[in-house]
């Protein structure tokens, strides 16, 4: 167990080509962080700079009170599961558990002991004669997390685990991951592009957008408080809508948005914030001819046309409600579920 | 040229991993070609006393050397005809088999393995066959009124020795044709068939313009295999003639080298053989490199 | 109607047995051949169907050979063509395999420059570099040994290239998962690269085998003591050596035993050879 300190760390390729800049990150022992963001943000290569696979070209790395900087991945005490589970296809279960041990000199007792242990611990200890594709995915996956337990590393680094799984296997795996990470304690880099697993798996999240860290924060930190137009824009589904504030200004009462700062370009606001039906007391009136309503069971979302402004804004409500595609309907927003953002600089206003 | 993302590091070791094959290419390969090259500007009188530095003359005498052109002309002929018998009959059989579903792999076993022949010993089979006394095939051409002789006849001792060298080589251009007709996609031949297209023009519409790569590719080859690999061809059987009907380039190198003992000729000559080697391996490189994304 | 109708379909199988039996006429007749006794061939046409000697020829050539003109039993040259064959097939192999490993998986100066030099052997084949090979080999001592007629033979672009296309293909986490399990380059090239590579090496094996054993050419120029002899060029001594008209009987016999080990390979390693073939050209 151990804490993992990034210091200002930044990646350069050949050709100057900047990957990563600037990260901070003080990873507590035990905890579970999670890198989110698009393709392409970095948050692989920051994950394989932690791992060894790539060189670290700025700043430092930290794990537990060692700088491994110049460590090999096997030096660095820790455990990578991979995206495409990277399973020796030779061997079987058990020797795909056991290399990583045999290299390291342990004894065959104490090797054996450690298989059956992960093995049990993630029930495929049936599986251990096995070759990795005599197996499902799910397996496979279960294959790759013993991998990684069997060497009782400091930290598990995971770079997309669950992104070649089905969505219902991938909901269940991310439930057992995160059960079997909080019961060993073990401390966890996570990297996922999907928000949604970032915000149910992680006890801190850091989003990256080209190679920087746009904001560190609980997942509903995150939610509550975006930082930045990015982070708002990627964390939540369906999408904050952005109204510029200019269009705002016109339709409403001036004291209504008395408490938005001036300087305000976008005002966000969730699609579940805006509540069908009449204007409660102080909060916001706004009104849009609806395009479609999709239906999804329990909740519903709404695609509506507001006059004057290009883009559709989205409504959700935790029930379907009963209106007819082309009617105008009346929305109400509450004053503190208001977003402020600087257009320029992307960053939130008060 | 790529490497995978992350490589090893070391400083030494890749240079010992390659060490092996770059000796043994050096040794055998480079400097040979290059004293090649020397020698064939070289020139030792009959006694092999003297040797004098000739330039180009080797080549030029080469060129004007009318056993030097006939060769040249018996070799073209011989490729085209080996490359163009071996390969319409691979591409028949490669169309027929490529119909069937269950009998597929029986076919696919009784063509493929005169691969595993030796060319002289296609050679000598097909030598057998013909053979003037006792063969089968100049009886039965009796029959038509034919008198089959390649022992004075050029164009029989041709015709028998771009058989032998286009039989052994059936299987390789079948087994490319049969890979590449299972290569098409069945969707595009029913759309033809919908678009009205006979079996007969979606062959020739579709089926073969989808094969000209394979097509192109089988030509370098078999152009290739038969300036080059054919040696024990005419080697165990004709040995060049009769008069020098058959005397193939890669034949003449090896006469003029090791029997009539002109190493400044045969150097000249090799150099020739090289540069066309060169050429050819060229465009089956620039072919390779189209179709296998590196 | 995309489907097969009857009459194609008989008629490409009436196509496809003719071809059949045009492609393996010219080894029945030699194995009719191989069964004759001598007086068959001095008269008439050669025999379509077998006869009674089968035994008394292959006895014949495997142990006594003809000594008159000069050829050596069988015996010993199935045996040298072996063990030339299985030089050929092992050295190509392993120095194609660590070239192809040093080439994919290390950055190193002159990369490129070495790919070229290894890549120049596909454009030198033997037969256009005869006189200087042989004199190089003739100045190596190399004449008349099992060196001389397998090591200048085993370097191989074909096969380097093979190997690095397909560790191409090798998924780089295979690689990062190893290091991270603690293997360095040689520990992940013995336990993890060498296994996968398994069936693209038996495939290339079949090819380099029979590339070996058919070795004409060479044997003939470096071979001058009969006990280095192989079975491909001994059969030309047999057919040109010594009489003025060959005994067709053993000749047919010597060319059924040297073409049988190569055939039988290719059959019963059929789909490893096609998957060789077809693959290592693509």
């Amino acid at each position: 167990m151990a804490s993992i300190t990034l210091d200002n760390l930044g990646k350069v390729y050949a050709g100057n080509v900047r990957a990563v800049t600037d990260v901070n990150i003080d990873i507590k022992d035990g905890e579970m962080i999670v890198l989110v963001g698009p393709s392409g943000c970095g948050k692989s290569t920051l994950l394989r700079m932690v791992a060894g696979l790539e060189t670290i070209t700025e700043g430092t790395l930290k794990i537990g009170d060692r700088v491994v900087n110049h460590l090999e991945p096997a030096e660095r005490d820790i455990a990578m599961v991979f995206q495409n589970y990277a399973l020796y296809p030779h061997m079987t279960v058990y020797n795909n558990l056991a290399y990583g041990l045999k290299n390291r000199g342990i004894a065959k007792p104490e090797i054996d002991r450690r298989v059956k242990e992960a093995a049990e611990m993630l029930q495929i200890g049936q599986f251990l004669d096995r070759k990795p594709r005599q197996l499902s995915g799910g397996q496979r996956q279960r294959v790759a997390m013993g991998r990684a337990l069997v060497r009782e590393p400091a930290a598990f680094l995971f770079d997309e685990p669950l992104s070649n799984l089905d969505a219902k296997l991938r909901v269940q795996m991310r439930v057992e991951i995160r059960q079997l990470q909080k019961r060993l304690g073990t401390t966890s880099l996570y990297v996922t592009h999907d928000q949604l697993e970032a915000l149910t798996m992680a006890d801190r999240l850091v989003v990256l957008n080209g190679g920087r860290i746009e904001q560190i924060g609980t997942p509903m930190e995150l939610y509550s408080r975006p930082e930045t137009v990015f982070v708002a824009g990627f964390i939540g589904s369906p999408a904050m809508n952005m109204l510029p504030s200019d269009y705002l200004r016109g339709q409403v009462a001036a004291e209504a948005l008395a408490h938005v700062p001036a300087k305000a370009d976008f005002i966000g606001i969730r699609p579940e914030d805006m509540a069908l039906g009449p204007v409660q007391e102080g909060a916001l009136a706004l009104s849009g001819r609806l395009l479609l309503l999709e239906p999804a069971g329990a909740e519903s979302h709404l695609h509506l046309r507001f006059e004057g402004m290009s883009d559709t804004v989205v409504v959700r409500l935790p029930h379907v409600p009963d209106v007819a595609e082309g009617s105008m309907l009346n929305f109400s927003v509450p004053r503190d579920k208001l977003h402020p953002f600087d257009r320029e600089s992307g960053k939130r206003l008060a | 040229m790529q490497t995978k993302r992350m490589t090893f590091s070391s400083r030494w070791l890749p240079y010992a991993l390659l060490a092996p094959q770059v000796i043994v290419t050096l040794i055998f390969f480079i400097w040979p070609a290059s004293q090649a090259l020397y020698q064939s500007f070289l020139r030792q009188d009959i006694f092999g006393l003297r040797t004098d530095f000739v330039w180009f003359d080797n080549f030029s005498r080469l060129f004007a050397d009318p056993l030097y052109l006939n060769s040249l002309k018996v070799t073209f002929v011989f490729s085209l005809g080996t490359t163009f018998l071996s390969m319409s009959v691979a591409l028949l059989f490669a169309v027929m088999v490529n119909r069937m579903i269950r009998s597929r792999d029986s076919y696919t076993t009784f063509l493929v393995w005169p691969y595993a022949v030796a060319p002289a010993i296609a050679g000598v089979l097909w030598w057998f066959i013909f053979n003037p006394s006792i063969g089968i095939m100049p009886y039965m051409l009796k029959g038509f009124g034919y008198d089959w002789n390649h022992r004075s006849s050029g164009t029989d001792a041709m015709i028998l020795v771009i058989i032998a060298a286009a039989w052994k080589q059936i299987s390789y251009n079948f087994l490319f044709f049969l890979a590449g007709l299972q290569s098409i996609p069945q969707s595009l031949i029913e759309a033809a068939a919908i678009d009205g297209a006979s079996r007969f023009k979606r062959f020739w519409t579709i089926v073969f313009p989808l094969l000209s790569p394979i097509t192109f590719f089988l030509m370098v080859v078999n152009i290739v295999y038969a300036m080059f690999d054919t040696f024990g061809v005419i080697h165990a059987t004709t040995e060049g003639g009769p008069a020098q009907a058959t005397n193939i380039l890669v034949y003449k190198v090896y006469r003029d080298g090791f029997v009539n003992l002109n190493l400044g000729s045969s150097a000249a000559q090799s150099v020739i053989l090289m540069a066309i080697v060169v050429v050819l391996t060229v465009i089956q490189f620039r072919y390779i490199e189209r179709r296998v994304n590196y | 109607m995309v489907e097969n109708n009857r009459w194609g379909n008989f008629f490409a199988h009436l196509v496809l047995i003719l071809g059949v039996a045009i492609v393996i006429f010219p080894v029945y007749v030699a194995i009719v051949a191989s069964t004759h006794p001598p007086g068959t061939f001095i008269r008439g046409v050669m025999p379509l169907l077998p006869g009674p000697n089968a035994l008394e020829n292959y006895k014949t050539v495997i142990t006594e050979g003809r000594s008159r003109a000069g050829t050596p039993p069988i015996g010993g040259m199935l045996w040298n063509s072996f063990v030339m064959a299985m030089a050929i097939t092992i050295g190509k192999l392993s120095i194609s395999l660590l070239s192809a490993f040093a080439i994919v998986y290390f950055r190193f100066p002159f990369r490129i420059f070495f790919f070229w030099i290894i890549f120049l052997t596909l454009m030198l084949p033997v037969e256009v570099r005869i006189v200087p090979t042989f004199q190089v080999v003739a100045d190596l001592g190399m004449l008349n040994s099992f060196a001389g007629l397998s090591i200048p033979l085993i370097a191989s672009a074909t096969a380097t290239f093979l190997f690095r296309q397909f560790f191409m293909t090798v998924p780089e986490e295979l690689m990062e998962a190893a290091r991270v399990d603690g293997a360095g380059p040689m520990k992940f090239f013995k336990d993890i690269l060498l296994p996968l590579s398994i069936t693209n090496i038996a495939a290339l094996f079949v090819i380099m085998f029979i590339y070996g054993w058919n070795q004409y050419l060479w044997p003939l120029l470096i071979t001058t003591d009969p006990e280095y002899y192989t079975i491909v060029m001994g059969i030309q001594r047999m057919v040109t050596g010594g009489d003025s008209e060959p005994l067709w009987h053993l000749v047919m016999a010597t060319v059924v035993l040297a073409a049988l080990p190569p055939i039988l390979v290719i059959l019963f390693m059929q789909r490893l050879f096609v998957k060789g073939l077809t693959e290592t050209e693509k």
